[in-house]
């Protein structure tokens, strides 16, 4: 019954293996001299994740077709996949084989580094020089060993979004800077009787991004640094962050039944509880003013209640209270991609189209010059909250890479649903790491 | 079996001995007659089994291979552990859990599923009007994709969803729970899933060995007197024995395999957590999800093991006289 299926799990697992052998003995680096570009026509293919319909989707068209109509020589083909299936199966798949993606969405941090290891990626320090500086410190997080191994397009820190409507009820006078004033905010919320904050712990990690924010307050910049490149977790503060976790779900601020709720794209959704008026806060990236749209039932009426602020400060914690959690997407260019490929990463990431990106609406650009395209008021604080933190954080689960990310994520869902601890938080990272 | 081939040889070579010439004849006739039988096996068969070879012994060869290396799927695997993968699969709680739901299904499938097939089977096999449409409207959630009918479950299981308004509205408020969240509850939950879409192929297959039931048996049973509990109890039921032991095999081999129904409907923290995990989504959560591509293949061999002594028991001790010839025999 459920065997053709299983076989099809298995078979990927296994076929994507057989294709190692095929892929080891392909040829070697053929990277075209800088006065051979746009001699030959070449076909880059492109895959990203914007596959959902959408400014988003029609917006990365339409960048392609622009840089083909300037190049004529180079013509664009791309495959818009969901991310998870993108970022575990078939990019992983598509490296180990002779035929990658010449240009594909990259994340940086763990992730990264374990494919740089593996030689698949191209390295442009040398080529992306201007591009780096006009980016900032968000290229960091796309370097290895202080090397570019590709570009950023978008980057921001996650906040609190919340219903301003809402506060105003409850007699919020101001979005709360310490979890104090967070939890005298859910104790005002839950008086009128809403949800106070939404969590989709049912996918996992926006649950573990609480467990996150509390580590990044409960850490010094310098312990999550060693944590990010060492992957040793044997500081307290990481057993802290759990403890504070456990007693902020104590005073009951997310939704009933949490475990089982989406985290997005959804109307049961976190976010679709917080767009349509059922939740007040909910704790969310910069991408999340697209994702809120789509969810949506009247979007103007969404447009007038949204606001952002940056997660609470915790009095008295080694943490730097401006030190925010973050992340953006990016793209990379495999080894052996014509060089075209590194022209094509330039342009996305040049002023003019990052101008446009922000226009979608659909995130925070990075280049400088493109932030006259943020027109939503929320995406602005969000924008500058990031020039003004003095710290940010890539993902945790990003930054120490699939394996420890995954075991981190299960554990933090554990404490939630109320049968983990904040010690076996960090002895599943450790196990994890070991694997 | 053998006895009555060494019977049967001498005498084959017996009649062997007359005429000198005409045997020779005879003889290469004979050679040239198995070396066509020869050719056509070869001819017929070569394609389906370099098939076969590439795409199910290769990649399980290269599975049980990969299964014994520390390999995260990002170049080639190097470090080499040995069963390193298998002993930590069973000391994993989560893979544990994963054991026991799997054994779950394997004997809620044969305890719930078998006596309601074989009720609805034998109601169903009485002459009345629209029996028909009720044999369709039995195999019906059968036919529906195991991805569909896992969303729709998943959308009536929800929190206050269709199932929850129906409890209500017939005053059972209390029994109203988290179907597809509560960790106690949810293996149950998608049980009932898998016997509500699975129940149909059982009635099916049991309606098409009740059609082998000769009429005779059955009416020379109620001429005698017997009641129609007791035919079917003696001459029914032991008649379908062939074609209940082969639903048998089936439904514990697809229950050993589980997938899709549990993916698209239990929620990914509840799976993760063990309450919902099977081996096969176990295997697919860490060998992809956690990256874990090594880990991964070692949980896929030890789901293909466990499937295949099923399977061999199964044959062994159950099907023995069923399949007599058909598979264990030998071809005459």
């Amino acid at each position: 019954m459920a065997t053709k299926r299983r076989a099809c799990a298995v078979l990927a697992l296994l076929m994507t293996s057989v294709l190692v052998v095929a892929g080891c003995n392909s040829g070697g680096d053929e990277a075209s001299p800088q006065s051979e570009l746009y001699k030959n026509p070449v076909t880059l293919t492109w895959w990203h994740n914007g596959s959902q319909d959408g400014p988003g989707k029609t917006y990365w068209e339409k960048v392609a077709k622009d840089f083909s109509a300037l190049h004529p020589t180079v013509k664009i083909e791309i495959e818009a996949i969901e991310t998870n299936q993108l970022q575990r199966t078939r990019l992983p798949a598509a490296l180990l084989s002779n035929d990658p993606p010449d240009i594909f969405q990259a994340w940086g941090g763990g992730e990264m580094r374990e494919q740089v290891e593996a030689d698949y990626l191209k390295e442009i320090t040398g080529q992306v020089k201007t591009e780096v500086a006009n980016i900032g410190s968000a290229a960091e997080i796309w370097q290895v060993n202080g090397k570019q191994y590709g570009l950023p397009f978008r980057m921001g820190i996650e906040g609190i979004w919340y219903n301003k409507e809402m506060f105003a009820r409850a007699g919020i006078a101001a979005p709360p800077a310490t979890f104090e004033e967070l939890n005298a905010a859910v104790t005002k919320l839950k008086a009128i009787n809403v949800v106070p904050i939404a969590v989709g712990a049912g996918d996992k990690w926006p649950a573990a991004h609480w467990w996150y924010n509390l580590a990044l307050r409960a850490c010094s910049v310098d312990t999550l640094k060693k944590a990010s490149t060492d992957r040793v977790f044997d500081d307290p503060c990481f057993v802290k962050a759990g403890q504070d976790l456990k007693a902020f779900i104590d005073t009951k601020p997310f939704q009933p039944n949490f475990i089982a709720t989406p985290g997005q794209n959804d109307p049961t959704s976190a976010n679709g509880m917080l767009a349509n008026g059922k939740a007040a806060m909910e704790l969310m990236g910069d991408w999340n003013r697209g994702t809120l749209d789509t969810v949506a039932t009247d979007t103007a009426k969404l447009a007038t209640f949204l606001g952002w602020f940056p997660v609470p400060a915790i009095s008295g914690s080694p943490g730097d209270p401006k030190a925010a959690l973050g992340g953006g997407d990016g793209f990379s260019c495999s080894k052996n991609a014509p060089a075209e490929c590194v022209e094509f990463l330039k342009y996305i990431v040049s002023p003019e189209v990052q101008k446009g990106y922000a226009e979608t609406g659909t995130g925070l650009p990075v280049a400088k010059g493109a932030d006259a395209g943020v027109k939503d008021p929320a995406l602005k604080s969000i924008l500058e909250a990031t020039s003004g933190a003095s710290y940010v954080q890539l993902w945790l689960d990003t930054a120490y890479g699939s394996t420890v990310g995954n075991a981190m994520n299960d554990a933090i869902v554990a404490i939630f649903a109320g049968n983990g601890t904040p010690e076996k938080v960090v002895s599943a990272m450790k196990a994890a790491a070991s694997k | 079996m053998t006895s009555a081939n060494q019977i049967r040889m001498p005498a084959g070579g017996a009649s062997a001995s007359p005429a000198g010439s005409q045997t020779a004849e005879r003889a290469s006739a004979r050679r040239a007659e198995t070396r066509r039988k020869w050719y056509e096996i070869v001819g017929l068969t070569t394609p389906a089994v370099a098939i076969y070879v590439m795409f199910v012994l290769v990649p399980m060869g290269f599975a049980v291979y990969y299964s014994l290396f520390r390999w995260r799927g990002v170049g080639p695997p190097t470090e080499f552990v040995g069963l390193r993968n298998y002993t930590l699969a069973f000391q994993d709680p989560i893979f544990l859990d994963a054991l026991r739901n799997n054994a779950i299904i394997v004997f809620g499938s044969l305890l719930i599923q078998g006596p309601i097939a074989l009720g609805i089977a034998l109601l169903l096999n009485r002459r009345f009007r629209g029996r028909a449409v009720f044999r369709l409207l039995v195999f019906v959630p059968y036919v529906l994709a195991e991805v569909t009918v896992g969303i729709m479950w998943k959308l009536l299981l929800t929190g206050d969803g269709t199932v929850d308004a129906l409890l209500r509205s017939l005053g059972l408020g209390g029994l109203v729970q988290p179907w597809l969240a509560d960790l106690d509850v949810v293996i149950w939950t998608l049980l009932a899933v898998l016997t509500w879409k699975y129940v149909g192929f059982a009635i099916i297959l049991l309606l098409a060995g009740l059609s082998n039931v000769p009429d005779e048996l059955t009416e020379a049973a109620a001429i005698d007197g017997a009641s129609w509990w007791q035919i079917q109890r003696h001459i029914t039921i032991p008649l379908l024995g062939p074609t209940i032991r082969i639903w048998m095999f089936l439904s514990v081999i697809g229950s050993l395999q589980v997938f899709d129904m549990i993916w698209v409907t239990s929620v990914p923290a509840v799976r993760s957590l063990g309450a919902s995990a099977t081996m096969a989504t176990y295997m697919v959560d860490n060998g992809f999800f956690a990256r874990l591509w090594g880990y991964g293949n070692a949980v896929a061999v030890i789901l293909f093991v466990i499937s295949f002594v099923a399977a061999l028991l199964f044959q062994r001790f159950l099907l023995r006289r069923d399949i007599e010839g058909a598979i264990t025999g030998r071809a005459k």
